[in-house]
């Protein structure tokens, strides 16, 4: 009976100890709970036919389920805020050309809910499926109008060069650099490619290797700051951002993007390998392919963005390497590293896709495009003096274009200098430009490098720029710009806000905003509220791909009409969530990153997009796809957050093992002293009273105290 | 009283009962807790292979041809006959060569082939008789006064995998002492035409530590590439100065042609891949003296070795596979360093204008004559191929040894590469395989003896498990003396071995020191087992003294 009685409390002694290692993941698991739980709610209560979240239930598989909530959100989308008439008109017309007709079965207001959603996918989408129209001409490589082009170059691939420098209206300098590489070969169609001239053959490699179709990777150091800046040619957001198409033929699409993923970290010397299925995406709407072809199937998307990678040179120099004359000769050679990250904005980005090689498109080509975009800041450095030239920036001037390029060619922006008046530019060139580049029509000064008379006497080209008056005119303010931040406080709940502001004076346009937010931010999604001029606005479109822990992050797309000269608001709380003490990285209370939001529109246009391409058009203006008149493409990227997770004392593990080891101790050492020891009655001792008066009794002689 | 006895008695039970729980379910429970998975890996095995024996089995056919023998001869020929031979590398390495050989006499289609003008129409016609399995050598002993082979030669090598013979000329002496005179020859040319001594030695080098002596002899097979399953070939057009020399190399044509038939006739040896691409602004590292004598620029031997590194930064590692690149640089040297010249030791300019780095590749220089630019110059890829063809055979290791005396070597053909000439880098490479598998193996279950630590996945035992299965297979192939598939197995081998090396999971060491360990695991055990200890002590001594006064009692 004793044993048996010994054996329970030992038992129970164990499972106390094991108590405490188990709160640990009951509080994890209670998370999970709740999460289910709100969902849930969302699910019952919703009474807003426009506001349809998909869940996940995880005995669906994935894809299947995907399908299945495109179609509902598709069906059910509210279309009384429907975009305004004229863009739906538009698109309509478009979409006579360019888009296989509904499927029969489908309702009218399903079809034209269609119509409306294919919207955006037709006007990002503009070389998909190019119709012999004079539109799409821009996308003509400008082997036509370029007669100086030495034969053979013609022959199989071409490259490009190209600088533009604009004077910003804070007194900074925008110096974009632009490199394409054209290659007449089919890559899409099996047959192996393996000889190289001006494609670099790394890159070859792995779009041959990987069955990519288009590869679109950047490098962003420093925020563009669009409210100061204006709009960038080409925008990205901080960190690396890496998005690729993969070709329909990939039957494993995420082992692909790994082994993709490792080998560009590998090739630019990035920490892309971090990319894994926390931060990797499919956006259903906001990437769609720039180049040829007319896949939409997102299955063969896949987006993420690194917000916390640093750029630096070890990034550069393999980028550089890429180019046919490396940085030996043409506009590389002002590529010296030192002056190119001492300024405040660097960002270099890499851009593969097919594109059509005739009007009719009847047979590709692969673009590769390397961008390389700077903020230079020379106001603060050069003593309040507003002036510039090539030297003080690059510490270089030209002397050559590339031998192997068919153009090569430097723009300075003069717009806003039309009689002169503003500032003077040496040394002067008679050649102007009109180019319309995002919305807007300017003037550019044109030194074109294969000319030899560019380079005048001294054989180099240095351009100066000196201001004459202290400051120029008012810039106009972008019409689309967007912020976030983090509201809230206390490390349990929080609040994401995202400003879209619609600077338009009189116009509506919808944008699409992207949102991907990482698993440890449990979003709920019952608070989104999105509001514009204190009314709120409901968005035509929303797809929502909860997160799974440790496996995939949130994402969220929506179709937001911005009402015009008006900020939208678009906030969602969240609850951050408890990491495993091994997911802490190594600086915990820096914070944890979350990626910029992408904005994408089609943004009104102030003056007549240039769809007619009779003259030749620069780089930097051709890379979005223009196919209206009245509207262009943008995309604009947020801040990235920084929010601050809960954060233990890491030396708690061993803490609590000691602490428990040592209360399982205790009680288990009284447990044992109460089974195992024998009490028995002793005979009480004498007290101290009669021990000190028996000494004082013998001192007198007396007979003691018993 | 009685109580007391009563109590103490329930207390030593009690102390028993919590000692039997710690022992029964904790400690079992702590092991099983804490212990590293480590699946079961075939040691015994492994351990087996590491001492490596290996037998190289040659399907030798001889074929006497009308004349060669007389008739009573001929009756006597003994119908087949093994010959053995061991050699021993090292303590634990040793390998046998055995050669079956098959005497017969030629049919009449063979001797009709026989009789053609020439030894190569002859080895040709032969061919079209019949297909020989390779590894297997076939020899024809012609008459001696055959006008197939010329005066001082007394053995024909073919394309294939045969070999023309001229008989002995003691035709008088016993069969005994031809085939005697026969068999010293025959093993000159299976020597020349499967394997020998040094081959395998030098296959085996990897297992081997060698003296200096021996590495100076093994130049040869150094200069070769490692065995690997795959490499990637890489052609170079190196452009140093594109605003003067507008280069137009036809590569594709050119590989087409010249490369790719040799690279699908080695095919069982390894997979290869083929890319080109052309590098401008690619200097050399060496700046070339001007030379008066010679009224060109020359580089010398001596500064070859400095050449390669400032190239092989633009070169560019190959992005989509792990196999070794086998580069091949076309150099055309800028206006200003033009012409061009490598000069060996004495400063004489090597004709072919051309050198090659060991276990890297090949560089070729090409000199244009130019007098205005820019200049559209069409390269002439048979020259250039005609140089980086006979690097590509050494870099893969096809050896040309100086053949004995007497001996004829037939040409190789449009392909490059006879027959003969795959087999023997087959037998070298498939033991070069098996001896790269197993080491690896051995030192990977060596590594996992040691470190206990290291967890063992089922993926890993399951290819250390093949890895052995296909060795074995790979040696017993050797044995049976079916070289294709001997090589196969040794790929496989030799892939799935450094697969489980080299896989990620071995790295995920659950390593603490041994400090941590106990600074864990004190606060928990000395508590809990040291009252468990002294009462067990304590009961001990009581039981050793209640014995004790039983025994005074009695």
């Amino acid at each position: 009976m004793a044993t048996y009685r010994c054996i329970i409390y030992m038992l129970a002694f164990i499972i106390c100890g094991s108590t405490v290692f188990i709160t640990a993941d009951i509080q994890t698991n209670q998370g999970k709970d709740a999460e289910s739980v709100f969902l849930e709610g969302v699910r019952g209560t919703t009474s807003d036919p426009s506001l349809v979240l998909s869940t996940d239930t995880e005995d669906q598989t994935q894809s299947a389920e995907k399908e299945q909530n495109r179609e509902a959100i598709e069906v059910e989308t509210n279309l009384v805020d429907a975009p305004s008439d004229n863009i739906v008109n538009h698109v309509h017309d478009t979409m006579q050309t360019t888009e296989p007709p509904p499927s029969e079965d489908q309702t009218q207001r399903f079809a034209k809910d269609e119509r409306i959603w294919k919207a955006t996918e037709v006007e990002e989408n503009l070389v998909a499926d190019a119709p012999p129209t004079p539109k799409e001409t821009d996308h003509v490589p400008e082997t036509e109008q370029t007669p100086d082009v030495p034969p053979e170059l013609t022959a199989k691939d071409q490259f490009q060069e190209e600088l533009v420098i604009r004077p910003l209206h804070s007194g900074d300098i925008y110096a974009s650099f632009q490199f394409r590489t054209l290659w007449d070969t089919d890559f899409l169609h099996g047959s192996k490619v393996s000889h190289y001239r001006l494609f670099p053959k790394s890159l070859g490699q792995v779009i041959s290797k990987f069955s990519v179709r288009e590869l679109h990777i950047s490098f962003t150091q420093g925020y563009w700051r669009t409210m100061q800046w204006g709009q960038p040619f080409l925008p990205s957001p901080p960190g690396a951002e890496l998005w690729v198409w993969f070709q329909d033929t990939v039957t494993d699409v995420d082992v692909a993007w790994k082994e993709l993923t490792n080998v560009l970290s590998g090739i630019f010397c990035a920490s892309l390998n971090f990319i894994d299925s926390t931060n990797t995406v499919q956006p259903s709407a906001s990437f769609k392919p720039l180049g040829v072809g007319n896949v939409t199937d997102q299955r063969f998307l896949r987006y993420a963005v690194l917000p916390r990678e640093i750029v630096c040179t070890e990034n550069l120099t393999p980028w550089k390497k890429l180019l046919p004359c490396g940085s030996k000769a043409g506009l590389a050679v002002l590529m010296k590293s030192e002056k190119l990250f001492h300024s405040s904005f660097h960002s270099q980005a890499l851009h593969i896709r097919p594109v059509c090689t005739d009007w009719k498109c009847t047979s590709t080509s692969w673009e590769l495009r390397q961008t390389l975009n700077i903020v230079l800041d020379l106001h603060t450095s050069g003593q309040g003096k507003r002036e510039w030239s090539l030297f003080k920036m690059f510490s270089r001037t030209l002397t050559e274009a590339c031998p192997l390029a068919s153009s090569s060619k430097v723009y300075v922006d003069v717009t806003d200098n039309p009689q002169g008046e503003l500032f003077d530019l040496s040394p002067a060139t008679s050649l102007l430009s009109q180019a319309v580049v995002l919305g807007d029509r300017r003037t550019y000064s044109v030194y074109d490098l294969t000319d030899p008379a560019t380079f005048g006497q001294t054989h180099s080209l240095n351009m100066l720029l000196r201001w004459k008056a202290a400051q120029s005119v008012e810039m106009l303010r972008p019409l689309l710009h967007g912020e976030r931040y983090v509201a809230g406080y206390g490390l349990q709940t929080g609040e994401i806000h995202t400003l879209v502001y619609n600077n338009h004076p009189y116009r509506a346009f919808p944008v699409l905003l992207l949102d991907i937010v990482p698993w440890y931010l449990r979003l709920y999604i019952h608070t989104l509220t999105v509001t514009s001029k204190g009314r709120s606005n409901k968005p035509s479109y929303i797809h929502y791909q909860p997160s799974k822990d440790r496996l995939q992050p949130h994402l969220l797309e929506m179709l937001i009409q911005l009402p015009p000269n008006s900020m939208t608001e678009v906030t969602v709380q969240f609850e951050r969530a408890l990491l495993k003490w091994t997911e802490y990285t190594p600086d915990p209370n820096h914070g944890f990153y979350v990626g910029s939001s992408v904005i994408s529109a089609l943004v009104p246009s102030v003056v007549a997009m240039d769809t007619n391409n009779t003259q030749e058009r620069p780089l930097f203006s051709s890379f979005f796809p223009c196919k209206e008149e009245s509207s262009y493409f943008m995309r604009v990227y947020t801040e990235p957050l920084l929010v601050n997770l809960p954060t233990p004392d890491f030396s708690m593990p061993y803490n609590v093992i000691c602490l428990t080891c040592t209360v399982v101790a205790v009680g288990y050492g009284s447990l044992y002293n109460l089974l195992t020891r024998t009490f028995q009655v002793e005979e009480p001792s004498q007290g101290l009273a009669k021990r000190l008066a028996n000494i004082i009794r013998r001192l007198r002689g007396v007979p003691l105290l018993s | 009283m009685a109580t007391i006895e009563v109590e103490r008695h329930r207390g030593r039970l009690a102390a028993l009962a919590i000692a039997a729980v710690v022992i029964a379910v904790g400690v079992p429970l702590w092991w099983k807790t804490t212990e590293t998975y480590r699946a079961w890996l075939p040691v015994a095995q492994i351990n087996q292979l590491a001492q490596l024996q290996l037998q190289l089995s040659v399907e030798v056919e001889v074929v006497f041809a009308r004349g060669s023998l007389s008739a009573e001869q001929q009756k006597k020929i003994p119908p087949s006959q093994t010959h053995q031979e061991a050699h021993a590398v090292d303590d634990s390495t040793r390998w046998r060569s055995s050669y079956e050989t098959r005497y017969r006499t030629a049919t009449i289609m063979e001797e009709e082939a026989l009789n053609q003008a020439s030894a190569e129409e002859a080895d040709g016609a032969l061919h079209m008789l019949s297909e020989n399995p390779s590894g297997s050598v076939v020899i024809y002993v012609v008459p001696e006064s055959s006008t197939l082979l010329s005066e001082a030669v007394s053995v024909y090598v073919g394309q294939r995998r045969t070999a023309l013979m001229r008989a002995v000329n003691q035709m008088r002496g016993g069969l005994k002492e031809i085939l005697d005179i026969l068999e010293t020859r025959i093993k000159q040319v299976l020597q020349v035409m499967s394997f020998s001594h040094s081959d395998i030695t030098a296959a085996l080098s990897s297992r081997v530590r060698l003296g200096d002596r021996s590495r100076e002899g093994l130049s040869d097979s150094m200069r070769a590439f490692k065995s690997s399953p795959g490499y990637e070939v890489t052609f170079s057009l190196l452009n140093p100065d594109p605003s003067s020399h507008r280069l137009h190399w036809e590569i594709e044509p050119a590989i087409h042609s010249y490369i790719q038939p040799f690279l699908t006739k080695m095919a069982p040896v390894a997979n290869f891949s083929l890319d080109s691409q052309i590098l401008y602004y690619a200097v050399l590292g060496v700046n070339p003296r001007y030379d008066p004598a010679l009224g060109a620029y020359t580089l010398n031997a001596d500064s070859l070795s400095h050449v390669i590194n400032p190239v092989e930064a633009r070169l560019g590692s190959s992005a989509a596979s792990s196999n070794p690149v086998l580069n091949f640089l076309l150099y055309v040297p800028d206006a200003h360093h033009s012409p061009l010249h490598i000069t060996d030791q004495r400063r004489d300019p090597v004709p072919s204008n051309a050198f090659s780095s060991p276990r890297w590749g090949g560089i070729m220089v090409y000199n244009v004559h130019t007098d205005s630019d820019p200049v559209d110059i069409h390269i002439d890829m048979r020259r250039v191929m005609g140089v980086f063809l006979p690097q590509l055979r050494l870099m893969l290791g096809v050896q040309s040894t100086a053949p004995p005396p007497g001996f004829l070597i037939g040409p190789c053909g449009t392909v490059g590469l006879a027959d003969w000439e795959l087999d023997r880098l087959m037998w070298s490479r498939s033991v070069e395989n098996v001896a790269t598998a197993m080491t690896t193996i051995t030192s990977l279950a060596q590594l996992l003896d040691q470190i206990g630590n290291i967890v063992i996945n089922d993926n890993i035992a399951e290819q250390v498990s093949s890895a052995v299965a296909s060795l074995q297979l790979a040696v017993g192939q050797l044995e049976a003396g079916n070289l294709g598939l001997a090589m196969q197995y040794s790929k496989e081998a030799i892939l799935q071995s450094e697969r489980a090396f080299f896989d990620p999971s071995l790295l995920h060491l659950l390593y603490f020191p041994d400090d941590q360990k106990f600074a864990i695991y004190i606060p928990l055990f000395l508590p809990m087992c040291v009252p468990i200890l002294l009462s067990l002590l304590k009961m001990g001594s009581e039981a050793r003294q209640r014995r004790q006064g039983q025994i005074k009692m009695d």
